[in-house]
Order: C-alpha cells, then sequence, then structure tokens
C-alpha cells in the first residue's frame, strides 16, 4: 500500500492514469447494470431492504447477548472460538495455532477482514507460506498489491495486465490473454497446494447465533477447498458479522448476491457447522473461530454511527460511487474504500490519521440509495465531516474529533455566516460575494482549471421580484 | 384544500447567478392562479456550510430564513438541493434547538418547484416555441433525496417541439457537491469532464436540470471548452417556451 504518499498524491495518480479510469468505469457500468437487472421492482427491492436492515439492526442492539450465544454454540460444535481485541492480538492468536498444529503452508479463501490485520505480512514474517486462492486475489498477492475492491480485488487490472503478471510467475504455461485459460491454469497451480496445506484460513459473511453455523458466500469454490480439505480451518470475522437466527440468513443472503455481483446467488455458498465428525469422510479435524474487535466495539457505542458496522461487504456503495469509478480503490490508502471506507476507516484509525477521505465525496446519496442494509452513508459522511472540525475530543467518541479545525477555513465560514444569517448585510455584500469565493481562499483558483467563473447577475432576484411587483412579506 | 398562495424560496445560488431562472418560476406559479410572494430576507438554506462540517455556522443562517415563511403556505424552491437540505437535514440541523418545531413546520410545507407545478398543480403546457433538442441532467439531490426527479421530465414531455436526448450514465452526480468542487477540485474536474463529454455526444443544443448548482458547474465547464452547448434551468426553458 502507498502509505507514505499524501491522499492528494494518491488522487492526482489516479487521475492522471487513464487505464485506471477506463478500467474501473467498464468494471462498474457492468456492475452497477447486473445489480439493476437483479432488482427490476423498485417496491420489492425496498420491501427487502427493510427487511435485510433490520436483520442487522437488531444483530447491533443485541451485539453483546448474541456473540455470547454465538461462543457458546461454537463451542458445542467443537468450534474453538477467541476473541482477538486489536489486529496484533488476533495476528498471534492465528500464529499461535498455526504453531502448535506444525502448520507451515497454508492456503486462504478471500476475506477483507485479514486483510485489515495485515495477516499474510504477518505470517511471512514469520515464514509460513500463506496462498490466496480466490483467483483475484491469487493475481494481486502475485503482483504484491493490495485489494482496489472488496468484492473484487483485482478490478483495476486489465485482461492484459492480468496476463502479464500471470506469465511472469508462471513462465511454463504458454502466454495466453485469454482469461478461461488463465483461469484453468491457476486451478491446476491451486489444486496442489489446497492438498498440501497444513491449514485453511477464511472469513465469514454470516455467523449464525442461534445454531453457530458460519456462513461463507463464494464463486470459485476455493472457499469450500479452504474450509473442507486441509485438517486444519480458523475462520477470521469481525464481530459485528453475527446474526441471531438460521432464518435470518435467507433474506442476506439474497440481497448480498444481488447487490454484490448481481448474481441470484453465488455459485458456492458454504454452511460451516463443526468439524469432521467422527465417521465422516472430509472436512477438518479442528476448527478455530476469531472474533474480532480492532475498534469496532467503539463504534458501536456511539448510537448515530453504529449504523456504520450494518455493513454486509457487498460493496455496491462503491459500484455507485462517482468519486470511486473515478479514482479506483488503491487511491484511497486503506483496506476499505470507496463510501463504506471513508466512513468506516476515519472511525477506526481517527479523525487526524485519515478525516481527509471525507472530501472524497460529493453528497450524491447515490451509495445510500443502493445499500441492501439501508446505511444512511451520506449522512455518516457528514457527520464525520462536521465532528472532524466541530467535535471535542475530549469527550467525544470518534478519536481526533475537532482536529481538522483549520484557522483559514472555520474564519471563512464564520465570515459566510455573518453575511448569510443577516438578510442586511447579504444584501449589501450579495453584489460582490459569492459562497464560492469564501470556502478556501488558497484553492479556489483549482476551479478555473476546470471551468469559466460564474458571473453573478447584474441583478438579483430580490430586485427581479421587486421590479416584477410581487409581494415581499 | 386547493392551493392559492405561496413563498418562493430562490436560493442564495439563484439569486445572485441565475435570478431570471428564479423569476420564470415565480411567473409560472402565477399563471396558474397562485399568489406568489418572495420574501425579501431571505438569504440561504445553510447547505453550503453544513456539507462542510460547519453546522454551528449553518444554523443561525437557517434560522434566520425560518422567519421568512410564517404563514401556513406552501414554500415553493427551484432546487432539489436546497428543497432537500431544508426536508431532510433541518431535523438533524436543529436537533435539541428550541425552534426546532418552527423548523420543522417550515420542512414540511418545502417543494421543489416542478415537484409542486405537476404535483399540487397539474400544470398543463403548450409549446410555442421552435423545435429543439435537449438533455435533462435530473440533480442527485431530486432524485435521491427529494425522489422527485421525474417531474422534470414529465414537464418537458408535454412540450410538443422538444425532443428528449438521453446522455449516456445519466444519473451520475456531474461532481459539484458544494465545497467538494473545489476541496476535491482534480476529482471534480475529471467527473464534470466525464459528464460533459456525455453531454455533447447527444447533440443536444441545451441541457436542462433543476439545479443551479448542477448548471453552473456543467455550464461553466462546458464554456471553458469552448462547447456551443447551452445549459438553462427547467423554468426558465419552460416559462420562454409556453408565454405569449
Amino acid at each position: 500500500m502507498h502509505r507514505t504518499e499524501t491522499f492528494t498524491d494518491r488522487i492526482n495518480d489516479a487521475l492522471d492514469n487513464e487505464q485506471l479510469h477506463s478500467n474501473f468505469r467498464s468494471a462498474m457500468n457492468y456492475l452497477m447494470e447486473k445489480r439493476r437487472d437483479k432488482f427490476p421492482d423498485q417496491e420489492k427491492l425496498d420491501n427487502l431492504r427493510n427487511i435485510a436492515s433490520s436483520i442487522r439492526s437488531n444483530s447491533l442492539s443485541n451485539l453483546a447477548e448474541l456473540l455470547i450465544k454465538l461462543e457458546e454454540k461454537l463451542e458445542s460444535n467443537n468450534i474453538k472460538v477467541h476473541w482477538a481485541e486489536t489486529d496484533l492480538e488476533a495476528n498471534n492468536i492465528i500464529y499461535q495455532i498455526l504453531k502448535d498444529a506444525n502448520a507451515k503452508t497454508i492456503v486462504k479463501g478471500k476475506s477483507m477482514v485479514t486483510e485489515e490485520i495485515e495477516l499474510n505480512e504477518f505470517l511471512e514474517d514469520k515464514d509460513i507460506e500463506i496462498l490466496e486462492t480466490d483467483l483475484g486475489e491469487f493475481l494481486i498477492q502475485l503482483a504484491n498489491e493490495k485489494p482496489s475492491h472488496i468484492v473484487m480485488p483485482a478490478i483495476h487490472k486489465s485482461r492484459k495486465e492480468i496476463s502479464k503478471v500471470f506469465a511472469e510467475h508462471y513462465p511454463e504455461f504458454p502466454y495466453t490473454e485469454d482469461v478461461d485459460l488463465i483461469t484453468q491454469q491457476a486451478r491446476k497451480i491451486l489444486r496442489d497446494k489446497f492438498r498440501q496445506a497444513d491449514a485453511g484460513i477464511s472469513g465469514i459473511n454470516f455467523a449464525v447465533a442461534e445454531t453457530g453455523t458460519l456462513c461463507l458466500v463464494e464463486n470459485e469454490g476455493n472457499g469450500r477447498m479452504c474450509t473442507t480439505v486441509p485438517p486444519l480451518h480458523i475462520a477470521v470475522t469481525g464481530i459485528e458479522k453475527v446474526v441471531e437466527k438460521l432464518s435470518d440468513v435467507v433474506p442476506l443472503l439474497d440481497i448480498l448476491t444481488k447487490s454484490a455481483t448481481g448474481q441470484e446467488i453465488t455459485t458456492y455458498f458454504n454452511m460451516i457447522s463443526s468439524p469432521r465428525r467422527e465417521g465422516e469422510k472430509d472436512g477438518p479435524k479442528s476448527m478455530h473461530v476469531i472474533l474480532l474487535d480492532n475498534g469496532r466495539s467503539k463504534i458501536h457505542q456511539n448510537n448515530e454511527m453504529q449504523e456504520t458496522l450494518k455493513c454486509i461487504r457487498c460493496g455496491s456503495c462503491m459500484n455507485h460511487c462517482p468519486v470511486y469509478t473515478q479514482l479506483g480503490g488503491h487511491a484511497y490508502g486503506t483496506v476499505y474504500p470507496g463510501p463504506i471506507g471513508i466512513t468506516l476507516e476515519p472511525q477506526k484509525q481517527g479523525i487526524t490519521q485519515l478525516g481527509e477521505l471525507t472530501s472524497a465525496c460529493t453528497m450524491c446519496g447515490a451509495c445510500g440509495e443502493v445499500c441492501p442494509v439501508q446505511i444512511p452513508l451520506p449522512k455518516l459522511i457528514n457527520k464525520l465531516r462536521s465532528e472532524a472540525v466541530e467535535g471535542n475530543n475530549a469527550n467525544e467518541l470518534i478519536e481526533g474529533a475537532g482536529s481538522m479545525r483549520k484557522l483559514l477555513e472555520s474564519l471563512a465560514w464564520k465570515n459566510w455566516k455573518l453575511i448569510y444569517s443577516n438578510p442586511f448585510v447579504y444584501s449589501m455584500f450579495s453584489k460582490t460575494t459569492t459562497t464560492l469565493n469564501f470556502i478556501s481562499p488558497k484553492t479556489i483558483g483549482k476551479w478555473g482549471k476546470y471551468r469559466t467563473t460564474p458571473k453573478p447577475s447584474k441583478y438579483s432576484l430580490k430586485e427581479l421580484a421587486n421590479q416584477a411587483g410581487f409581494d415581499n412579506e | 384544500m386547493p392551493v392559492n398562495e405561496v413563498y418562493f424560496m430562490g436560493t442564495c445560488l439563484v439569486d445572485l447567478f441565475y435570478p431570471k431562472a428564479g423569476l420564470a418560476g415565480m411567473q409560472l406559479l402565477e399563471r396558474e392562479g397562485i399568489k406568489v410572494i418572495y420574501p425579501s430576507k431571505q438569504t440561504c438554506c445553510g447547505q453550503p456550510a453544513f456539507n462542510s462540517g460547519y453546522r454551528k455556522e449553518s444554523l443561525p443562517v437557517a434560522r434566520s430564513l425560518i422567519k421568512c415563511f410564517p404563514k401556513d403556505i406552501p414554500i415553493v424552491i427551484p432546487s432539489g438541493s436546497c428543497a432537500g437540505m431544508i426536508k431532510y437535514h433541518w431535523p438533524e440541523l436543529f436537533e435539541g434547538e428550541s425552534d426546532i418545531e418552527t423548523a420543522l413546520s417550515v420542512a414540511e410545507r418545502v417543494y421543489e418547484l416542478t415537484e409542486f407545478l405537476v404535483d399540487k398543480l397539474n400544470v398543463e403546457l403548450t409549446d410555442l416555441g421552435e423545435p429543439t433538442k435537449i438533455a435533462i441532467h435530473t440533480s442527485c439531490a431530486s432524485r435521491n433525496e427529494m425522489k422527485i426527479a421525474d417531474r422534470i421530465e414529465n414537464l418537458v414531455s408535454q412540450l410538443s417541439k422538444v425532443e428528449v436526448l438521453e446522455q449516456e450514465r445519466k444519473s451520475e452526480c456531474c461532481g459539484f457537491g458544494g465545497t467538494f468542487a473545489v476541496k476535491q477540485a482534480d476529482i471534480s474536474g475529471a467527473m464534470v469532464n466525464d459528464k460533459t463529454d456525455t453531454l455533447k455526444a447527444t447533440n443536444a443544443s441545451s441541457v436542462i436540470s433543476q439545479d443551479c448548482g448542477c448548471l453552473m458547474n456543467i455550464g461553466c465547464a462546458l464554456e471553458k471548452q469552448n462547447s456551443k452547448l447551452k445549459t438553462q434551468h427547467i423554468a426558465e426553458f419552460i416559462w420562454d417556451r409556453t408565454h405569449a
């Protein structure tokens, strides 16, 4: 990840990269169309969103209780539960489990939470081989990059770029730009790895408290391989992924796959309820679940921002975000990009660190309209902007509140307030003053890089209305 | 109850940059037999500061507007964005304030202009203009927040000599976003360039919208590109074509 560059640098890099822009533009167009085709009836969609949203709200309202129930159920299903407060704790727990099992080679299914804790880097440092088995993740692991989308990690790469990366690492296969052929070749490579692996690691989409069932959504079968072939399976999940009942999974899965990839259902849907039982012929001999907090319980304490945790990671908000479409995922510099990223990451890592992400939003509202669990993303982003400049860090739940208040900018808004809250001052100044001029004296110039300067009209509407004889109160 | 009197809130952008659009909106209402009041003390809904995180600065501006609309009659606004600010964000802005009830009573009476013309007045239009081809840019606030984006299409469809050409990615934001256009000027610039590309590709002669923020952004970009494509607010477009 390009941690050393500033957000502005990364934005400029992204905007200068035409290939990147065209890759994202066509991919997002495709995904939006696929989703739209799955929801032809707005009323039915709204009903489903209401149901999904209330299931997730219910999870969050009873989070502690459900997590305890989940732990009990998992343990009674012979799945060992570990609680991790931080990324480091989670990594250490996973490492210890692997070490105890003498596991040296690991296959991993696609999981954003393991990206979040940077598990690969941690384990590689300890000389453990960890291989991504989702095709997209596999390719970006080869390219030594990070996912640029939470569902489609290699979406920033064109077919040509993918072919090149693959050929560089596997010269034994004949060069091809045929994606189906590359998939077949990757499959050959991965099959052997699945057979040889000492352990499989996966994420979780829904963890059912009622039954202790771990649900995993995927399309390639690699998730099933990771969770059934190796003798040891470790599942990692954020604590917010718990749902109360098994029946909750049905509407959530329905809206997740349709929202994410426009699929009626994914090719594979795994419901994992225990390690291999006596007499069974497959499945891991032992299973562990890591329940990760990593900032989530703090977000959970904030009643207003809590809705962030309803997210089921479909990626629909980024698919529909016009800013994400321009930039792609890497420019954000965070694990989760796009609207959910700029909402979640400043809360997790603090406004001082990442508050500037919230500026990458036009408030167009597209994300909020498509979110399957009705997270009011624009409202939350707006609230974070306010926390950034007006919040008081001493008694706020969001770290770094108030840290983005800048003297010049706040003076500009104070001036704006003085003028616009007083009709007399406003009419005196209205000829020479525009809102835009006040906002950021330093950066107003860039408006002109792409546009002409708007010219104030000779007469104001107030004057025209007066001349035309309209009543004025 | 039949409506016979309304307040007109021009918005700060219309007041200073697009007064003719505001006047046309008032004339359209007046032609339907409505008495239109333009409170002279109005300034701004508070949105620019609110969307930038400066709620403490936004509040007194919004508060000064409340006093302009004392009578219990509709408030018509030629902008989906400002109408949306009052209707959907004032409740948050005024939360815990002593005058929240008054603020909410204003919010309840707010209509976007095309919404009011179609839903409340059922206007019927007769096209007197020359044949023309236009593209419609529905603003994000009208579409996603107010959910009234189809009203502009309804009005235009009544104009017999107007052909509507559809641009690619019609519902995508133009990249204005208020202070976004200066804070993230380069992203905004890339977005407006994409938007003007799709609009120019239609070969329409003008772009019509219900929001002056979008029109300013798109219009100034088109002007920078020396494009012949013009921008106009829906109120002015309709008024020009339907009055003798």
